[in-house]
């Protein structure tokens, strides 16, 4: 590559300490995207595509792949950090923000403080539900601009980016609200509970 | 580099198991809960890729073992696993 080596450099290091800042505590940037699956892609027809709000007891709202994608569309630019060490800066995702779903399904509020994520395939994931209110969480389905690839969770994904990508659900199929922060599938085999990358939260005990 | 899952078998986590289990387990039947399914370990499909192994029965996908390794020790969960059989020494 030939560049100018006087402006390139300096604009390198104001570039490099940003992202130091940005990297939490044990994490290394990575450029590619890596894929880290519990099981094999599940290849979901879009016409049998359904994503639901749930409790024990009521479905609060049920959409299909047309009613989904005519809810309010939100597009958020974030870093994500995978418990596995990588992290990913500036990465754009397109969905639909788990407020807009609240407000979708008439909800004025959620039922219960914590939720527990069911996907396709049969993964499981735990998060509070104060960590998805006011934007800090959506259920995508494009990245990049692009629709969202099955092998990084399309046709729909939960992106919840403040904590360890283990809790961004791939295959979103259902979210149950539940009275207690019950453990997930990672959570229930020595995984945090919680999974905040800032403190470090990568196993319980942390 | 991604992690491709596909290519793995049992067999590439033949190192965790054996940190764990004192005989040589991925020659060890176990089956499956889902379809009854009995195969070695070490023919399981794996995945979970740095979390943790993920066995999940070749024949039917359920998943028969998980094994995850923290700095505090193993966590071990074979709640889809019917039965595991080790065969016997010659002793």
């Amino acid at each position: 590559m030939s560049e100018p080596p006087v402006s390139r450099g300096f604009r390198g290091k104001q570039r490099s300490s940003d992202h130091a800042a940005r990297t939490p505590p044990g994490q290394h940037l990575v450029n590619d995207f890596p894929v880290l699956s519990a099981g094999p892609t599940p290849r979901i027809d879009l016409v049998k595509w359904r994503f639901a709000l749930t409790d024990g007891h009521n479905k609060f709202a049920e959409w299909d792949w047309e009613q989904f994608n005519a809810l309010p569309q939100t597009k958020i630019k974030t870093d994500i950090h995978c418990v596995t060490t990588w992290s990913k800066l500036d990465t754009e995702w397109r969905g639909v923000t788990f407020d807009d779903l609240l407000a979708a399904a008439g909800l004025d509020e959620a039922p219960t403080p914590f939720a527990l994520m069911h996907c396709y395939g049969g993964y499981t994931t735990n998060v509070p539900v104060e960590d998805m209110l006011e934007g800090k969480a959506m259920v995508a389905t494009r990245f990049a601009g692009e629709e969202l690839d099955p092998e990084h969770g399309g046709p729909a994904r939960l992106v919840v980016p403040h904590l360890y990508f283990w809790k961004s659900a791939k295959w979103i199929q259902r979210i149950e609200f539940t009275e207690t922060d019950t453990p997930g599938f990672w959570e229930e085999l020595g995984y945090h509970i919680y999974g905040d990358p800032w403190r470090e939260q990568r196993y319980a005990g942390d | 580099m991604s992690e491709k899952p596909l290519p793995l078998d049992g067999n590439s986590a033949a190192g965790l198991l054996s940190e764990l289990f004192a005989v040589e387990i991925t020659g060890a039947s176990i089956t499956c809960d889902g379809c009854h399914h009995a195969a070695p370990i070490g023919a399981a499909r794996l995945y979970g890729g740095r979390m943790g192994a993920v066995f999940r029965c070749a024949h039917c996908e359920n998943v028969v073992v998980r094994l995850v390794r923290t700095p505090e020790g193993y966590w071990l969960e074979m709640k889809g696993a019917r039965s595991l059989f080790v065969q016997a020494r010659g002793d």
